[in-house]
């Protein structure tokens, strides 16, 4: 039943459309992204392919544009009418393709969900932010202490159908460890620019376009079908042959060929993702070191010795080619105006060995590594790069390389952060330092509790005063100078050798124009194609 | 008779319990699930919390049983990743395997038996010979090599067949299938290729072995004096008498084929239930690890039942001991 009126809809929507293209002909878009799409409920996994690309189905109050500026999208406009109280004026006249209207309980009702349990989306507001009905289009948001970043993230935080979600028995959130599919997790009800009008799991999944959405549609497709290919040779083989119009990632070695190839385009940018060394400074001894009875990590000069031991041009060059911008600290240029006041230490080997000599290591010392092997571009051979530059000047790295599934459970909260020396990643989801600040510098106890990605234990108090100060400042020139100082003792004493931003790499075919995000989010709503 | 079916029978169910013990701690080390499920902003508590909603905090017994409990009920619970029902996910993956494995053993065997006829008849033609050293590439290239060589050439350079998927496909009933369409056909031929050149390769070195053998033998000494025409003695006599040993490895190795189409699938991404274990071991989503295993596991003990029974039904010596004991 639910079916059918589905396809119907689909079907006249696609009808409506033919006809107001007249005689243009179909365009189909073919894209292919590594990963699979998983559970269709926009709220049980907070990652970024799965986020952005419901995207194109479902839409929050605010979204972001193809260079990440915060725009309207089902609010119209929103105001701070104390630091504590935030009004947003919802769009009005707006239909879920399933046909419900979107007004205040829709925006009250998803505020619910996705903080009840089950979401892995509960960060999107604070738990104990109200909010209160107005009218029919108007949402006050209640807090109960300033927060100038409430709507950073709320592009993923998507609105959903009330009436539609509670009529099909889909309230509770699809949880990782929910043992039946709830109607929600296999098809979607959104407001966005297209629907899914199959999705076969783990397999491929077909848009089309909403005749009826409310913005004006930029893109010229009539319908766009995504496949997983996991394998990277298979994904560049099938955009080069002409198969595909669009494939991310392409890995780094295949981007000549991509871009030789006379009918493709690679399209490249830095990612807004931070790639950085961390180092146990919290333990007394270190797990896996031969440096018994003391942790050298705990001395700023040994940190700084390693830092500056690393080659970071070398890394650019040879592995990464040239595909990465080298970091001075922990958060992309992007996303902090004053990111320029930094800079790297320089590379240096004898200023290294001198540091190391001064803190009483002068032949050097051994210590255990442990890195990813498939979660970042070439992030195994950027361990066994620093442990190369490493060892000239005298510390002896045992690389321990492993698949993420592998990686993360060692080195997480869950095990209890066990790990010396480590690769990790971070792209803050809220765009903005904090996220940075308390996730990967607050001090934290051995569960996690205030830190919990802080895996090195860095610990400065004065860092954590001040990111609570930033958590509350409302002045933007303000805060950007406390997120500066609080950054500069970070990077003074060496909480983290940053490394790199890398790149984003997408393979395009020479018919198709579209907009590559910085956080790597493929927006059907920008593409066109010939 | 019927001792000796029931004896191989609870064998077989041995074999299978043993092949869920040993998968099952083999789920130990592969990682954790947890992590593969959520978000990396999710914090240490809740994590904690699904871990014991999933059970992951059971003593591994426990789990153990509850697995096997839910397996000889044919339930294998629900994805981590997908959040649906495993034995579905299998159910709806496995017609594009078994199409794979099928076309590609009648590739082995179309090209596999002439090859080994004429390399046996013609020992020291030149075309006998670059049969041979095909043949060598076929064992030695490991699979992923050879899929994307042929993706190189015939998708990327000619530009004549697809480089992944199934292409179109028809659904009769709960099966879906890919040989009532051209895109379906033709999305086929590279990887029935790939997965069925070793078997090839095998069968064609099976047949040439035989027909050297059968050639020398006299009854085909005594139709060639007869005077019987060469096609006759070639195909009719030697070939017949060759297959038997052909018709028994083919049949042993289609249980190989089906579980190592894991690689092929992967190159092609074809969406059968070796991608699906793939995909699954990636993210360490143990119900489908474990359902698969114990799929191909049964696969293995029902070819090598069916054998054995065979065997008995052939031969009488094996029927007269398993009575005696």
């Amino acid at each position: 039943m639910k079916l059918n009126s589905l396809k119907k809809m689909l079907l006249t929507s696609t009808l409506v459309l033919g006809m107001g293209m007249g005689a243009a002909t179909a365009e189909t878009l073919k894209f292919a992204f590594q990963g699979t799409l998983k559970s269709l409920d926009p709220y049980s996994l907070n990652e970024t392919f799965t986020l952005g690309t419901l995207g194109n189905v479902y839409e929050g109050l605010t979204r972001r544009d193809g260079d990440l500026n915060i725009e309207p999208a089902l609010a119209t406009s929103w105001e701070v009418l104390e630091p504590t109280r935030w009004r947003f004026h919802l769009r009005q006249g707006v239909k879920f393709h399933q046909g419900g209207d979107f007004n205040a309980d829709d925006v009250i009702f998803s505020a619910e969900r996705v903080r009840a349990e089950g979401s892995d989306l509960t960060t999107r507001i604070p738990a104990d932010a109200k909010f209160v009905k107005v009218d029919d289009y108007t949402v006050d948001v209640v807090l109960t202490s300033p927060n100038p970043i409430l709507h950073y993230e709320w592009e993923t935080w998507v609105m959903l159908d009330k009436e539609w979600t509670e009529a099909n028995d889909s309230v509770a959130v699809t949880s990782a460890s929910d043992d039946s599919a709830s109607a929600i997790s296999l098809e979607t009800n959104g407001t966005g620019p297209f629907m899914i009008s199959s999705h076969d799991t783990g397999v491929s999944t077909t848009f089309v376009p909403n005749a009826d959405w409310w913005d004006s549609a930029s893109h010229n497709l009539t319908s766009a079908v995504f496949t997983t290919i996991g394998s990277d040779a298979t994904r560049v083989a099938a955009l080069l042959s002409g198969e595909l119009d669009m494939v991310y990632p392409v890995p780094v070695q295949d981007l000549k060929r991509v871009s030789d190839n006379a009918t493709t385009t690679a399209l490249t940018g830095p990612e807004l993702r931070t790639i950085f060394l961390g180092m146990d400074q919290m333990r007394d001894e270190l797990l896996y070191s031969n440096i018994k009875g003391k942790n050298p990590f705990k001395d700023v000069r040994v940190r700084k010795a390693f830092y500056q031991a690393i080659d970071i041009e070398a890394i650019k060059l040879k592995i990464m080619r040239n595909l990465s911008t080298p970091s001075a600290i922990m958060i992309s240029p992007f996303l902090f105006s004053k990111s320029g006041d930094f800079q790297r230490f320089p590379y240096d080997i004898e200023a290294s060995k001198s540091l190391l000599a001064e803190a009483g290591y002068p032949e050097g010392f051994e210590v255990g590594m442990d890195c990813p092997n498939d979660r970042y571009v070439n992030d195994e051979a950027i361990c066994q790069a620093v442990t190369g530059m490493l060892a000239k000047v005298g510390i002896k790295v045992n690389l321990n390389a492993q698949p993420k599934s592998k990686y993360f459970a060692k080195v997480l909260a869950s095990n209890g952060y066990d790990t010396s020396f480590y690769l990790l990643g971070w792209t803050p989801g809220s765009l903005d330092s904090w996220n940075v600040l308390t996730n990967l510098h607050g001090c934290r106890d051995e569960t996690g509790a205030g830190g919990p990605f802080n895996l090195g234990g860095y610990c400065n108090p004065e860092v954590d005063a001040l990111s609570a100060k930033i958590l509350t400042e409302n002045d933007p020139a303000v805060r950007d100078d406390l997120i500066a100082q609080a950054f500069k003792m970070t990077t003074d004493e060496v909480s983290h050798i940053p490394l790199h931003q890398q790149g984003l790499a997408w393979g395009v075919s020479n018919d198709v124009e579209l907009k590559q995000r910085a956080d790597n989010v493929f927006s059907l709503r920008y593409v066109t194609k010939n | 008779m019927l001792a000796f079916m029931i004896r191989r029978i609870i064998q077989s169910i041995i074999v299978m319990f043993v092949v869920a013990l040993i998968s099952f701690l083999l789920f130990r080390f592969v990682g954790d699930p947890v992590n593969q499920m959520v978000g990396i902003e999710t914090t240490p508590e809740q994590r904690e919390a699904l871990r014991d909603k999933l059970g992951l905090n059971d003593p591994v017994i426990m789990q153990f049983f509850g697995f096997i409990k839910g397996a000889a009920q044919f339930d294998f619970g629900v994805s981590y990743q997908f959040k649906r029902p495993v034995a579905q996910m299998i159910a709806e993956r496995a017609p594009a395997t078994l199409e794979l494995s099928l076309m590609s053993a009648i590739f082995a065997l179309l090209v596999g038996i002439p090859m080994g006829v004429y390399t046996g008849l013609k020992r020291n033609s030149i075309l006998s010979k670059f049969f041979l050293t095909v043949s060598l590439v076929g064992i030695s290239l490991p699979t992923f090599l050879i899929g994307i060589l042929l993706i190189y050439i015939f998708a990327v350079q000619l530009q004549v067949l697809p480089s992944f998927g199934r292409g179109e496909v028809v659904d009769i009933g709960f099966w879906s299938t890919g040989l009532l369409t051209v895109s379906g056909l033709k999305a086929l031929i590279l990887p029935s290729i790939t997965l069925g050149l070793f078997q090839m390769t095998l069968i064609m070195r099976l047949v040439r072995a035989e027909m050297l053998e059968v050639m020398r033998t006299d009854y085909i000494k005594f139709a060639r004096a007869r005077g019987l025409s060469r096609t006759a003695i070639n195909f009719g006599h030697a070939l017949k008498n060759t297959l038997v040993p052909v018709i028994t490895i083919t049949g042993l190795q289609l249980g190989s084929v089906i579980a190592f189409a894991i690689i092929t699938e992967t190159v092609f991404s074809w969406p059968g239930m070796g991608l699906l274990f793939l995909h699954s071991v990636q993210n360490v989503d143990i119900p489908i690890m474990a359902a698969y295993l114990m799929l191909i596991g049964f696969l293995f003990v029902m070819i090598n039942l069916i054998v054995d029974l065979l065997y008995v039904a052939v031969d009488p010596r094996i029927r007269v001991s398993g009575v005696s004991q």
